[in-house]
């Protein structure tokens, strides 16, 4: 392993396990910021245990997500040195943006939030935690726009040897940016989504709760089939636009090492041999691609050997092609994720509309296992989109291996990478614990936590041991 | 006076500002095991910081995203060369964050004092390495001609760094005994104000052996000679009035002064640096400079517009945020 393998590998894991929390915290807020809407607006008690319940779940998920963000901002300087010298001009910009726009005003009024139940009006406290979702969007929003310079660099010249920004308005509409952002933000609300109609089925298998956790099923899976279209759409915009940016993604994607013909075909399953650099068989539905790609049903699609040729002579000599399994068997996984989401958000609609849903057992039991999904999908749609710019880490501007920092040795990368690894494992493991246990007691602990407000003495006593 | 110029002082008051506020609740952190008694005095003290440590920490977070952005050289050259070290700050801040959420959450004495042991170590290391860190880049770095720096484990570690790491973990440590005199009440408050008498004299001893190193290991004390020594002995002053307003319980006036003391030691490294921003020990022309490590001017000065017109909002709800939790912390309601 060398010191580029190791630094990629340590980028993609803490990227991937950071993601894992982002999503649902963007989505899991959103959704509590509602329920306490209707708290304030309907006066209905309901409302704000369900706020709560939710509140909590989503504290602990936060906890994680903004510590392993720490690591995100600080190993692009650490790992990726050369890679910020010369775009930190550009792409630190947005960064040190988050930190001051969207990072202060979550941590300030998350901490409002939390301890300010019985300090402030149902008003003012309210409107603390539509600024933290609203904080939440900020955050992602300004690392998109990051993200969106290294798929789509704009807004730059190149200067003394570095790209330097020349156009910060071009940044912000970037039209990868324009459709990258939705595309995310949805995906993160069905994320919210079906984690609270996942563990609401949960409840409801057990017979739990029954009233509170339908209210919250049902509220989940409007916002899920909402968010769900919204991916959708967006994700098509998206993929028509890969067309122009960056060709080679899409035909990696699709596995396509000849040009398509026109009308081009979208291929469902391929055995794909990367070392003849032929796909041995394939399931393809006619017309499809041109419709992904053009939004009509014709229009030719260029393959990787094409767009390879057409790279060399831009680029000079090279391999410009990413890794196409993977490219291809994330975007499948993303898409076909986001499908079935779609799909049971419209069932679990149905049959609440009918009063059926607690006969549905076995739909119920689905529904447990859809809390994966939007993970699955989150995943694999960055895996997808960061893969499939390989070789690049600034579209057509610099090579990931470019990128590396040259004084960083393998051991302190070993050492960082085991580290990492480990303690995520110890997060993710405590997180999962405290979820099932949050879980399993209920709603009820809220008012066992009120209960005892000890009117003793505490410097007198050992209270709690 | 340039964009770049304004912008290491912009770094520099982040900096201020994340000693002052973040120092206090590593102090905190720290106290839990030499304050608190048992778990229930662990759980006021973790609740005194509690609405604010997040906030606290985003400081650093914004001071880092300034350097990369303002001075991308001075970010790369900094991060990929103390890559262990702040392996190390890093897995610190990444146990402490989630200790004082996980803490409470399961009520058995082996969960919560595992996570107090996070909270302490999480709170003591990176004052400590932000220490050796800021002393190190005074005394200078093996930089090279292409601002790489290639730094072996005496560079790091050292008597004059060592010193640094202790002296500023010492200033955390007794800023958050001070603080806690302000947020809690009865035995806990008389305790914090006793401890934090006597480390005031540990702080004052400390900080005189970090500045005598400074004179014989750094260019501190010539490079702005006059400037730094006003500066210094303004630091002492400041925590001897702190240490004499403790003795008159007035502890308001001796937070006021310690938070001075340590703003102003912060903001003497920088000044110290200045125009420097990394110092090369191979060779003077490698240093990296406001000047040499800095953006382009446009960058500077969009994030000069973007700074200057949020800036107030932040400082606005985080000054409100302190106002509203402005109760003490008497173990009637708390969270974690």
């Amino acid at each position: 392993m060398n010191e580029l393998m190791l630094a990629r590998l340590q980028f993609g894991a803490t990227t991937i396990f950071h993601f894992l929390f982002v999503p649902l915290s963007i989505g899991l807020v959103f959704m509590v910021a509602l329920m306490e809407t209707f708290y304030v607006v309907k006066g209905q008690e309901i409302y704000k245990k369900m706020a709560k319940f939710w509140g909590h779940l989503f504290l602990i998920n936060f906890a994680v997500g903004v510590v392993t963000g720490i690591i995100q901002e600080f190993q692009f300087g650490m790992n990726w040195s050369e890679y910020s010298r010369f775009v930190g001009d550009v792409f630190g910009a947005p960064l040190a943006i988050e930190a001051l726009l969207a990072f202060f005003m979550e941590s300030t009024f998350i901490g409002l939030w939390i301890f300010g139940w019985d300090r402030l009006s149902k008003k003012v406290h309210l409107a603390c935690i539509w600024l933290v979702s609203l904080g939440t969007v900020l955050s992602a929003m300004w690392i998109l726009a990051a993200n969106s310079f290294m798929q789509e660099p704009v807004g730059f010249a190149m200067n003394n040897g570095r790209a330097e920004m020349n156009d910060f308005f071009a940044l912000l509409t970037n039209p990868q940016f324009l459709v990258e952002f939705p595309h995310v933000i949805f995906g993160a609300l069905a994320t919210g989504a079906f984690f609270i109609g996942g563990v609401s089925a949960v409840k409801l298998l057990k017979k739990q709760e029954v009233q509170f956790f339908k209210k919250s099923f049902s509220m989940a899976m409007v916002i899920a089939l909402i968010a769900g279209m919204g991916v959708a759409f967006s994700g098509h915009s998206q993929a028509k636009h890969l067309m122009e940016s960056q060709p080679m993604k899409m035909a990696a994607s699709e596995a396509l090492w000849e040009d398509s013909g026109d009308p081009a075909s979208w291929t469902i399953f391929a055995g794909i041999n990367t070392e003849e650099e032929k796909n041995d068989f394939q399931i393809a539905v006619p017309f499809a691609l041109s419709y992904l790609a053009y939004e009509k049903f014709s229009g030719e699609v260029p393959g990787i050997h094409t767009l390879q040729k057409q790279y060399e002579q831009k680029y000079g000599e090279g391999n410009y092609i990413p890794p196409v399994k993977t490219t291809f068997w994330s975007f499948r996984i993303m898409a076909g994720a986001g499908l079935l989401m779609i799909l049971m958000s419209m069932m679990a609609l149905w049959y609440n509309f009918k009063e059926r849903l607690m006969e549905k057992k076995g739909f119920l039991r689905v529904m447990v296992a859809m809390i994966s999904f939007p993970f699955l999908a989150n995943t694999a749609g960055w895996v997808m989109t960061e893969i499939g710019r390989q070789p690049w880490t600034v579209f057509g501007l610099m090579t990931t291996s470019a990128s590396v920092s040259p004084n960083v040795s393998v051991e302190s990368l070993l050492f960082s990478l085991i580290t990492f690894t480990l303690i995520y494992l110890v997060l993710a493991i405590v997180l999962v614990y405290l979820f099932v246990r949050e879980i399993k007691k209920g709603t009820e602990h809220e008012e066992q936590a009120k209960d005892p407000r000890r009117s003793i003495d505490p410097f007198e006593k050992e209270v709690m041991q | 006076m340039e964009l770049s110029e304004l912008w290491f002082m912009l770094v520099a008051v982040l900096f201020i500002g994340f000693f002052f506020l973040e120092g206090f609740d590593f102090g905190v952190g720290m106290a839990t095991r030499f304050l608190g008694r048992n778990d229930f005095e662990r759980r006021i003290l973790v609740n005194t910081i509690g609405p604010f440590w997040d906030a606290n920490e985003v400081w650093l977070l914004t001071g880092g995203g300034a350097i990369f952005a303002a001075f991308p050289h001075w970010y790369a050259t900094m991060f990929s060369g103390y890559y262990v070290p702040f392996v190390f700050v890093l897995l610190a801040l990444i146990g402490r964050g989630v200790a004082f959420e996980f803490r409470g959450k399961v009520k058995t004495r082996a969960w919560t004092k595992a996570w107090d042991w996070v909270v302490f170590i999480g709170s003591l290391l990176p004052p400590f390495l932000f220490g050796v860190l800021f002393t190190s880049l005074l005394r200078g770095m093996p930089i090279d001609g292409s601002m790489t720096m290639r730094a072996g484990f005496s560079d790091f570690v050292n008597l004059y760094t060592v010193t640094g790491g202790v002296t500023v973990t010492l200033l955390c440590f007794l800023h958050g005994l001070v603080f806690l005199t302000l947020r809690t009440v009865g035995d806990l408050q008389m305790r914090a104000r006793e401890l934090a008498h006597t480390m005031v004299y540990v702080v004052l001893a400390a900080l005189v052996a970090l500045v005598s190193l400074s004179i014989l290991e750094t260019d501190l004390f010539t490079y702005h000679g006059e400037i730094t020594i006003v500066m210094a002995a303004f630091i002492v002053i400041s925590y001897g009035v702190s240490a004499a307003m403790l003795g008159k319980k007035r502890d308001g006036l001796a937070f006021f002064f310690s938070g001075l003391g340590i703003m102003t030691t912060v903001a003497t490294i920088f000044t110290g640096l200045f125009p420097r921003v990394m110092v090369s020990s191979l060779n003077s022309t490698y240093n990296l400079t406001v000047y040499n490590a800095a953006s382009g001017p446009y960058s500077l000065k969009v994030m000069t517009i973007v700074a200057l017109t949020l800036l107030p909002f932040v400082l606005g709800y985080q000054i409100w945020s302190y106002y509203v939790f402005r109760k003490r912390v008497d173990g009637k309601d708390m969270v974690y």
